[in-house]
Order: C-alpha cells, then structure tokens, then sequence
C-alpha cells in the first residue's frame, strides 16, 4: 500500500489486515505509556487545507503514538492567504522531509493530486464530497468491537448521502467486510445514479428500522451546498431523525454511530446521542487506533 | 509559371473525389487537372486529401485581455497548423468583444499576423453580462456576423427574446452556450461518476431546457440560431424537430465531446477533462458521432480554450473549463466520428465559413476559387508532443492521432508545411 486515497479498491484481506493492526494499537493506547517506537525518525505532516480539529489532532496522536514526528499545517497562517498555490505549498513542506501526508481538502481529489506532484505516501484525511477512508475504518472497527464482524449485519446509513465523504467511503468498507447495507434519505440528498454502489436505497426510515443492527446517522451539513435540499430541519428530524420513539424500535442490540460533530434535535435527540449503545466516543478512540494502523502501513514501521 | 501546385493529392470538389493536381496563382485556384507543370513552390499531396481548408467558428483567442494563456498570433500559428484558414475569435475577452472598437482590433491584429483570416464574434450582452444589449449595429458595422455570451448563456428568456428579435432584423446568427446557469452550476457530467466522486452535477437537462426555450423563440422570432457545443443527446433531438419544421438552427459539436465520456474523469481527476459543457455518457458520444454523420449537427468547433499549467494544475474543482484543440481537431473527428470525405469537410470547411459569413472560405477546389486549402493524410499516426499554442491544455498531447495537416494554404501562400516540423506527418 503506497497510498490511502478511498476504500472503494480496498479487499478484505487488506481491511481486515488494517483492522487488526488497529486492535493491537487499541491495547497500546491503553498502557500507562501508551507509545511504541514503530515511527521514530520518521514525519508525517498533517496537511489540512479545511477546518479540523478533531481528524487532525486524531491523526496527530496516532503519529505521536508511533514516536513520529509531526508537521501541522493549517490554511489560516499559512502562505494559501499570500496566493501560494497547493502544489508549491505541498512540494515546499515535502522538501522540508515529510515523510507522509496527511492531506485533507474541499475539493474532490487534491489528495491524488498531493501524491502525484510530491511523490509522498499520502492519507487521505477527507477529499470534498468523496472519500474519508479512515473514517469508515475507524468506523468499521468500532462496529467489529461491538457486534463481533460485519459480516451479515444489516446496516443502515442515514442522511445526506449526496454530499458525505463518510458516506462513500463507509459503503464500499462495509460492503467488503461483508455487511448489508442499506442508504436511507430523501431523494435530494441521493447522489443521482448509484450504479456500482454495493447497497440498497430506501426514502423510508421507519420502513427499514426494525431489522437493523446498526445506523449510521449523518451530520446534516447545514453549511454545504446553501441551496435547499429539504423543506426544514423540523420536518428532517421528525422523517429521518432517530427520535427517542424511532430508538425504541429498534432492535435491543442495535447500535448507533455518528461521525460527529452531532446536531442534537437534527438528525439525533439528545436522549439517543447519550444512550450507552451510541458509540460516538467509542469512534473517537478507536479513531487514533485505526490511523496509526494506517500510518504503521504505509511507513513500513520495519524499515524505520 | 504557377506560384504553387498542390501535386497528386485526393482532390475534394463540389462533385467528386479525384487524384489531380491544383495549380494556385495570384492567390486563386487556376487550373484543376493532370500533371501541371513547374511551380515555384510544390507540395506532394500524395496519399493526403486536398479540400476547402478548415473553419473554426469557436475560438477563444484570449487577445485582448489574457494573453499569458495565448494571443491572436499564437492562435493562429495552433491554427494553420491544424489545416484551419479562417477562425472566428469568441467575445469572452477582457474587454469583451461588445463595442465596434474591440471587433476591429480583433480582426486588425489578425490580419498583422497574416497566417489566416481572423474573424471576431461579438457580445449579445454588454460586457456579456445578461442585462443590456450590447453594441449590436457598431458591431455589425466592423463586420461581425456572429454574436454570442459564449462562456456563458443568454439565461433571461426576455433578453433572449429581444436579442433574436434585434440580430433576426440584421440577418445575423445568434449562438447559444447553452447551459443553464442555475442547473449547469456543478463541475462534471451528472452521472454515475460524478455520484462516485462526490462531484456537484451538471445534468442533461441543463442543455436541453436551454435550447426547447431558445427554439421556440426562434419560431416566433426567426432570426438563425446556432447552437454551440452539442453534448447531450436529448439537444440532438430538439434540434432534429427543428430542423423538420424548417426553422433557421445550426449545431456544432467540438471534438473532444465526440472522442471522451465522463469516465475521463475517474482516477486522478484530471482537469484537462474539465470543460463546459462537460463529457457526457457513451451514449450522448454516440449520439453526437451519429448526429454529425447524419448532417442533424451540421459542423465541427473546437471550443479552443487555452489556459496556463498553473491555472489547471490545480484540483479539478479549482480549475477552469477547457481545453485547447485547433491543432488535432481534424485528427480527432478523423478517428472518432468516420465521415465520408464529403461530410468531412462540409463538416470541418463548408459549413461553419456559411454560418460566420466567411464566402472565401470553405469553398471546394474548383478554377477561379480563392485558394484557402487543406492538405490532409488522413491515414498517417502520429504522437502529439509540442504545440503551437501557448498553452498546453489538451488531453490529445501525448496521445496517439490518426490524421495529420500536411499543408496549409491561405490566399495561395502555404502558411503551414508539416515537412518542415519533426513531429507531424
């Protein structure tokens, strides 16, 4: 693996290799000195050309956990706002000897781009509307502590699908790992032609909650796209919402996951987010645990 | 003695397809036939087919206002090498072509390059902002034809309206970019690669609700109406009807929309696959070779959109439309659409000089015709690996062609001998 730019041509052995990695990362974070020298010497350069807190200090202590070196880079101080264009900025801070990046971006593919012009092993830690690969495996992971395997559970995403990197990325991850998933959301949050897409498609939430093992509620992304997508966040909630009465009905062992930041009285109600078999600070941890499986791969910890 | 003979090359005329020789003198065809005599200059045509040399009604020359991406003179160095003996500049400059002024200083810098004709379209709009017309009898009077917002569309239906009506009473074409600007506002087709990629749409229906509008004002208004830039097969269509009922409608298609679909854009998204309209399906690339075979879109563009590497090495979104093209696009339509030699021409020539007005162009070889010709071999296969532009935008560089510009002619001068030049034919 050279690159981890989207899920979509990852196999199982591959996911399942990752997932490993990542429970074994797991018990490390978990000691009284959660740190082993797999990394040293070597720098990984958090690239994050949008706004993130969490991916990026996630991402941040995975490399640290590694013993790496890390370079942060975020727009706000940078040289972008004197007109430096991506290229020169991602060469520039290659030839201060980055290892590996970390590129998150709006625009759908700058991180194939990064790597082309740099030559870098690059992560994709979130491309435009496209590709969050470590976001599904950190969800995937999440899902396998929970239920044992993906393989035959029935998994519900539910939300703005059209404009979700989570989304994409989680499809082709759960659909690898042998789950049966289902995307649910009005027709304006659907991405126009799913053709090659491992998933079913419901416009009804209630149709299909009773038979799930998990949902995956989406964050309504009120800042993208501006225009109107559905009538308002009221008649959101109350059709595609997990309401408290909507929770009631699922199974007793289903689980809940969201990749945050949540809208509590938008897609989840406050009572659901704070249930114990919502898993959202479960993702978080295994989150680092999954990027340093991530980051152990690409860097080849061996020749270190 | 003959100023040049163009020797024993498929000679295209109005009626058939013979291997003579063209003898040209005092810038005119002067004797069509068997062996001719010395020349001062010859060219072995040879294997290459001799017609009307190409006309391109789609051009952004970039001169005045953005020369770093290319200027009239580097427009018409990509030009004659790629058979073309008339193009006509679209207004989207800065400043727009929208004044008499402008127009001239187009066609006047043309002309001190004196490659080839150089005609300029001019603005429907002012500043081709959408809101008021644009200086339309100055522009008539420095000789435009041509009027477009090309870049984008006459989107207001009143303003639509008024125009047809203003340029139908002159006897000019109005050009549609037809794209609507509330639908057209994604960054690639609207299909099953943009949903893969997470890219916003530009869906069919953009086009297509453009041009139902425009043709129904066109019956009421009859002024000539040119669609630009076909890419949907549902235009094709509209266009076809219109045609049946007699209404005055012309269509072009350029070349990259008859040789790429939308799945150019998988893998690394490439933005020289980024132009407006976007690469449609396979089926709307079939639907457009089977229209300009059929005659339903009557003529080639190239919809040449020069742009520097920094302004396209950058996220597709972040990128601008377009690709450059004078130089391959008979290349291109050689090996994607399979014209006959006639439709080949009528296609790249005859048609698009009608539509800009153009009478010394795209005129079949015949005595007493001004001699603007194209020697073209259209077997040869060749790499692309330079151009003449100043820019370097193209998805045919690097790509094998089968087609190549042997020779160019304007007024009787050859203005273009790919002899001379490595790297072609």
């Amino acid at each position: 693996m050279r690159t981890l730019l989207g899920t979509e041509d990852l196999d199982r052995s591959s996911l399942d290799g990752l997932l490993d990695d990542a429970e074994a990362f797991l018990e490390v974070l978990d000691r009284p000195i959660p740190k082993v020298p797999a990394l040293r010497g070597r720098t990984v350069a958090t690239m994050f050309f949008e706004p993130s807190t969490r991916t990026r200090l996630s991402f941040e202590r995975a490399a640290k956990a590694l013993s790496a070196d890390t370079l942060s880079f975020s727009p706000g101080t940078s040289s972008l706002s004197k007109g430096e264009s991506l290229k020169d900025t991602v060469q520039t801070i290659a030839a201060m000897g980055a290892d590996l990046m970390v590129v998150r971006h709006r625009a759908v593919g700058a991180p194939a781009r990064v790597a082309e012009w740099t030559g870098l092993p690059v992560v994709n830690g979130g491309d435009g509307a496209h590709q969050h690969p470590t976001q599904a495996l950190l969800d995937a992971l999440t899902i396998r502590r929970a239920k044992g395997a993906l393989d035959g559970l029935r998994i519900a995403i539910v939300g703005d699908i059209a404009h979700s990197r989570v989304a994409r990325s989680d499809v082709f991850a759960f659909a690898t790992l042998g789950a049966d998933v289902v995307l649910v959301a009005p027709r304006t949050l659907l991405p126009v032609d799913l053709t090659g897409w491992p998933c079913e498609v419901s416009t009804d939430l209630d149709a299909v909650l009773s038979d799930l093992d998990v949902v995956y509620l989406l964050r309504v992304q009120t800042e993208r796209g501006g225009a109107s997508v559905f009538p308002s966040l009221r008649e959101y909630l109350r059709r595609f919402g997990l309401t408290r009465d909507r929770f009631a009905r699922l199974r007793p062992d289903a689980v809940v996951l969201h990749p945050g930041p949540m809208n509590r009285g938008v897609e989840i109600e406050a009572a659901v987010a704070d249930d114990p078999r919502a898993l959202v600070l479960d993702q978080v941890t295994n989150g680092v645990a999954a990027r340093m499986a991530v980051l152990f791969h690409l860097l080849g910890g061996a020749d270190a | 003695m003959l100023d040049l003979v163009l020797r024993g090359g498929r000679v295209v005329t109005a009626s058939s397809v013979d291997v003579v020789d063209v003898g040209i003198a005092g810038g005119e065809i002067v004797a069509l036939g068997g062996h001719m005599g010395e020349a001062a200059t010859e060219i072995d045509c040879s294997g290459a087919l001799v017609g009307p040399g190409f006309v391109d009604v789609h051009t952004h020359v970039r001169e005045p206002g953005q020369e770093w991406k290319e200027d009239i003179a580097s427009a018409s160095r990509a030009a004659v090498a790629g058979g073309y003996t008339a193009i006509v500049a679209m207004p989207n400059t800065d400043p727009a072509i929208d004044s008499g002024p402008v127009a001239r200083f187009v066609v006047e810098r043309g002309s001190d390059v004196g490659l080839l004709h150089v005609a300029a379209a001019g603005a429907i709009t002012a500043g081709r902002e959408g809101t008021r017309l644009a200086h339309l009898d100055d522009l008539w009077d420095a000789g435009v034809r041509m009027f477009t917002d090309d870049g984008d569309a006459v989107a207001d239906a009143a303003m639509m309206r008024r125009a047809l009506e203003y340029i139908g009473d002159r006897g000019g074409v109005l050009a549609q970019h037809a794209v609507d600007p509330s639908l057209g506002a994604g960054a690639m087709h609207e299909g099953w690669v943009s949903s893969r990629l997470g890219l916003a749409g530009i869906p069919a229906v953009a086009e297509t609700t453009v041009v139902a509008r425009d043709l129904l004002l066109v019956a009421e208004t009859g002024c000539r109406y040119h669609v630009q830039h076909v890419a949907a097969a549902g235009t094709i269509e509209l266009i076809a009807a219109a045609k049946d009922r007699g209404l005055p409608v012309t269509a072009e298609v350029t070349p990259h929309h008859l040789t790429f679909d939308h799945t150019a854009v998988l893998g690394t998204t490439d933005p020289v696959y980024k132009m407006m309209p976007p690469l449609r399906e396979p089926d709307d690339v079939a639907a457009v070779r089977d229209a300009l075979r059929a005659g339903v879109i009557d003529m080639v563009a190239t919809d040449h959109a020069p742009h520097a590497d920094h302004e396209k090495d950058v996220p597709f979104e972040e990128a601008p439309n377009g690709v450059t093209g004078l130089e391959w696009a008979a290349a291109a339509v050689n090996a994607a659409a399979e014209l006959d030699e006639r439709t080949f021409f009528a296609a790249m020539s005859v048609a698009p000089a009608r539509l800009a007005g153009l009478v010394d162009h795209g005129r079949y070889p015949a005595v007493g015709v001004p001699a603007n010709l194209v020697v073209f071999d259209p077997a040869t296969t060749w790499v692309p690996s330079r151009t003449m532009s100043r820019s370097q935008n193209s998805p045919y560089l690097g790509r094998p062609l089968t087609g190549a510009v042997r020779a160019t002619v304007v007024g009787g001068e050859v203005v273009w001998d790919a002899g001379g030049h490595d790297d072609a034919a």
